[in-house]
This record gives structure tokens, sequence and C-alpha cells, in this order.
């Protein structure tokens, strides 16, 4: 009864009485293709920086004396490209700085997610964040004539000033806010419901940061890993600075100075017109470059896997 | 049924038959937020291996009464109790007791049941492996402790999968199994059905009937029907709002027999809150 009423008032439903503002449809198609073109930028970008990489770094490699990629340094005016020496630089520094910005930042992490009370977080996180504004040419030069005199030195008194030990510090320093800002985000994001079980049941709260929290938030913590891994491998100017980029003989001691691939890049790129035309001087810094993105990229998906493995949601 | 011996708990006599009849006995509390009074001058006894049951309308404190029972209030920063509770005889505020010890034996189920994202037998040996229990009672304390919460047939054939695959009735039994597998002496839980639908809320109370006998059960709830099923006492709190501030306190109103609060009442707003005249 009251359903055929109600068909009595209202008229007849026709199609275009549900097709809506057509201008408006078709503005909500232009908005879209506006967003996914700002997606596509940085991918086109990304495309095209490889692919430059890419071609240069070829023909270095077709016109390079493949015994000139093994030798005893990196002095690509002259000729010698021993990769292993910038590799392995690479590698003291990054250790050196994730050795120290991991536990530091990490411990960091969890004292602000688990211990501090609301009015220390309040103060102690802007301190952090603001220890990751220095610029890294001042943090260069605080690892130079600082870290290196004073803790290096102190360890090992007959390293030179510029060492691979000191630029490691350095570049810790620059990275231990992006560990525990990173980590901090994803342990406080774990719910307080699974700290109050784990509470309940009697752990204290260090059980309760390592087996609940740190379980739970550690996508974002291998994500702050992967992050930091990547920024260490790819500062330039601490490295340059503190490192000895002028010293460019192999060595596999932490205490003396090396050369990484990005002071390499950055000290070769340092006269760059002059670089064009000396050889294949030019075509190595593409090809250092190729290779620390390819570092960079695979340290990413070895990351994703791991994240994969161990997650737990919640 | 049978209390299972369990080498979880200390030796100290807390379930011994002479231990004194009072579980829990709270005197004289009060709870403060800052500076901001939320609960007053609260006296509540627990007997031995009954429920109680603490109702009341939203904001009367009887979850931060709760709280006070297992020193769970010292989680909120500027939380502060005062008067004295007493568990077995022993003040829980006092200065050489420790929260962590009061937990294992005061066991907690939440009101959204809180599984760790862990699978089902880890969140069960979460409580024995931080106490230190021998990983080869494991097994044991598992099936006993699902069996208790009457969840043992349905997740037997898949312990080792997420607890989080299970239904939200699934889940909140799972937390009373992973609280009992403490072996506690007392179970309080705060409105531990409210996330639940109507089965799932009568498998839970089945359940708090069935281990009445080895456990006494303090049960916050907002449902009165529930209540007045499961509970042998039952607690009835209310607020105060002050008029010149507007701050809100809540009150214990009245505490007898779950039978007496129900047709009986001393109280008129008990009375009122009972019969759904709640004014």
């Amino acid at each position: 009864m009251a359903l055929t009423d109600h068909a009595q008032v209202r008229p007849a439903l026709e199609i275009g009485d549900l097709a809506g503002n057509r201008r408006r449809r078709r503005r909500e198609g232009r908005i879209r293709l506006f967003f996914l073109a700002a997606a596509l930028t940085s991918l086109v970008i990304s495309a095209l920086i490889v692919g430059s990489l890419a071609v240069e770094a070829g023909r270095f490699l077709v016109g390079v004396d493949p015994s000139a990629l093994w030798t005893t340094g990196w002095f690509p005016r002259e000729g010698f490209f021993d990769i292993k020496t910038l590799l392995v630089a690479t590698l003291i520094v990054t250790s050196v700085a994730m050795v120290v910005a991991g536990p530091i930042g990490f411990a960091t992490a969890v004292y602000l997610s688990e211990y501090a009370g609301a009015r220390t977080r309040r103060i102690l996180k802007p301190v952090l964040e603001t220890l990751a504004g220095v610029p890294s040419v001042v943090l260069g030069f605080f690892a130079l004539t600082w870290i290196s005199p004073h803790i290096v030195q102190g360890i090992r008194p007959a390293a030179p000033l510029s060492n691979l030990a000191s630029a490691g510090l350095g570049v810790a320093i620059l990275t231990i806010p992006l560990v525990a800002s990173v980590s901090e985000d994803a342990m406080s994001s774990v719910p307080r419901a699974l700290r109050e079980a784990s509470a309940g049941l009697g752990a204290r709260r260090m059980t309760t940061s390592l087996r609940v929290v740190v379980p739970a938030a550690v996508s974002g913590l291998v994500a702050a890993a992967i992050l930091a891994t990547s920024r260490a491998i790819g500062e330039t100017m601490v490295v340059l600075i503190a490192g000895g980029a002028d010293q460019a003989q192999f060595t596999a001691s932490p205490f003396q100075p090396s050369l990484t691939m990005t002071a390499a890049m950055a000290s070769l790129a340092g006269g760059s017109d002059a670089v064009v035309g000396q050889g294949n001087a030019y075509q190595s810094l593409f090809f250092v470059g190729l290779l620390l993105f390819l570092i960079t990229l695979g340290l990413n998906i070895v990351a994703n896997r791991i994240v994969r493995r161990v997650r737990q949601k919640y | 049924m049978t209390v299972e011996p369990d080498p979880a708990v200390a030796t100290d006599g807390t379930a011994a038959p002479d231990a004194p009849r009072l579980v829990l006995d709270a005197k004289d509390l009060h709870v403060y937020y800052g500076e901001f009074l939320a609960v007053r001058n609260v006296h509540l006894a627990v007997p031995h291996n009954e429920i109680v049951a603490m109702i009341g309308p939203s904001g009367c404190g009887k979850s931060t009464v709760l709280r006070c029972f297992n020193r769970m209030n010292e989680l909120i920063d500027d939380c502060r109790v005062t008067g004295e509770v007493r568990y077995h005889g022993v003040d829980l505020y006092d200065r050489q007791v420790d929260a962590v010890e009061v937990r294992r034996r005061i066991g907690m189920v939440f009101q959204k049941p809180n599984p760790f994202p862990k699978s089902i037998y880890d969140n069960i040996v979460f409580g024995p492996r931080i106490a230190g229990v021998a990983k080869s009672e494991f097994d044991g304390i598992v099936e006993s402790s699902l069996r208790k919460a009457a969840l043992w047939d349905e997740v037997k054939d898949r312990l080792k999968s997420s607890a989080l695959g299970l239904s939200g009735g699934q889940q909140q039994r799972l937390c009373i199994a992973r609280a009992v597998a403490s072996n506690p002496d007392v179970l309080l839980m705060d409105e531990p059905c409210s996330a639940l639908d109507p089965i799932a809320t009568g498998k839970i109370e089945d359940l708090m009937h069935e281990i009445k006998a080895e456990y006494t059960i303090v049960i916050v709830t907002h449902n009165m029907q529930q209540a007045a099923r499961v509970s042998d006492r039952t607690a009835f709190f209310t607020v105060e709002v002050n008029p010149d501030s507007d701050r809100r306190t809540g009150v214990l109103v009245e505490y007898d027999d779950t039978e007496k609060i129900f047709s009986n009442p001393s109280d008129s707003r008990t009375e009122n809150y009972v019969t759904g005249r709640f004014g």
C-alpha cells in the first residue's frame, strides 16, 4: 500500500535524472590525468637518469683497458680506475657509520617511543631533528678537526688526520637522527593495546619493547636501516673533507685516507670542464654513478624481501 | 575442574587453602589524573573464587578501579592512586611491590581483543616464556589454556597460524587463554564482550562460569543483564558532577550480592539504573 502511494507522488525516473552534472564528471577526469602526470614525472626522471648513466658508463667500459680497473688506486686523469679502492672505502665508511648510528639511533627510538614521558619527547624530538639539519659541510669539518684528532687518533695515534674512520663517524652523526626518527615513528604507530596486553601479562618495558613492539614495527625499522645505509653510501661532503680525498691509494684500513665512490665523483667533477677530453675520466664519473645506483637499488630490493618475510601485521 | 600444577607460579602459597578469604580488598581508593580526581573513596572487597561485576554509566570510573587492581594505571603518564589495595593481605601499592610481579598473578582481559600479531601458539606462551617457564612445558600449557578458554577444538589444527586470522569472539577467547596461561589467580575483565556478537558473548559467559572454580574474576560490564547472569556480587558506580567545575568524579554507590542489587537495592540511584530509569 505504502509503496504504491509513494510511486504516485514521485514522477517516473529516467536515466537522465541520474546522469549527474556532465561538466563536473569531465573535470574529474581531467583532474585524474593531472595527478597521474605528477606521479609519472618522478618515474620519467628516474628513467632518464638511469638511461644517461647507462649510456656513458657503457662508453667507459668499452673504452677502458680492463687491466686499468684493477690496479692500486683511483687516478682517473692518469688512466687508473681501480674500482675496488672506491668500493672498499665506501664499504668502510658505511660500515663505521652504521655500526655507530644503528645502535645509537635505534636505542634513541626505543627510549623516545617506550620510555620517555610526553614532555621529554616533546623536547628531545625537535632537538634530534635539528641535528639532522646540520649542513654536511659543517659536519665534514667537525669530523676532520675534532673527531679525527680527539677520537680516531686517540684510538690509533699513528693515523693521519684525514682517514676513513673519521669520515665514517661524521656520517654516523648525520644518520643517527634519520635512524632514530624513522624507527620512532614505526614503533609509536604500534597500537597501545598491544603494549597493554604485554604489560598485563607481567612483561617489563624492555620485554614489551623487544618482544612486542619491535617485531610489530619491524618493517619500519628495516626501512630505517636501509634509508640510513643509502644515506651513508650517498653522503659526499663529509667523506670528501674528512676522508682524505686527495689520497686515492687502495687501503683496507679504516685508519688510512682513501676515496669513496661519492668523493671520487665529487673530486673529479670539481673541475668538470677540465675532465672532459681527458681520456675516459669523464665517462668514469657515470660508471661510478651507475654502480652507486645499482648498489642502492640492490639494497632496497633486499630490504623489501626481508620486510615481507618478517613483517607482523597488526 | 582441578588446578593443574604449573611451575610458572611461585610456591608462595597464594592459592593455598589457608589463604585469606579476601583476594582483593580496596580501601579509601582515590584515583587522580593530574590534579583531577577521577574516582573517589572506593571500598571494595573481592572474595575468593567469586565473580564480581562492576556496572555503571560511562565515565563512572569502573575501568579505572579495575586497573588499580593490577597497577595498570601506572602505564598512564600522570595517574596517581592513593589509599590501599590489599591482595591476599599485601598492599599492592607498597613501595617494595613490583607491578610486574603483580600482573603475573592478576591477569587482565581487555575491552577490544588484543592478540599479538603472532601465531596462536606464540600468543599463549608469551606469559610463560617471559616468566622463564621451560620450553618443554609449552605444548601442555597451550593445550590446557585453550581448553579452559573453550577454544582448543576450533584452533588445534592451526596453532602456528596467525592469531589475527581468528574471528573477534575467538580472539577474545584467545586473550582469555593467554591470560590463563600465566596461571594467575585473579582475572580482571574490562568489558570483555563489548566488541562481540551475542553468540560469542554467550560463549564467554559460559566460560566464566566454568573457570570460576579456579579463578577470582572481576568484570567491568556495560551490560546489566550480563552482570546479573554471571556475577555473584555487583558493584554499582555512578558519576558525580561538580556543579562549579563541571568535573566528573566516579563514586561507588552500592556493593552487594548481585541478587540484591537487581531485586532490592538499598540506594535509589542503583534502583533507577538497574530498572532502566537512570537519570
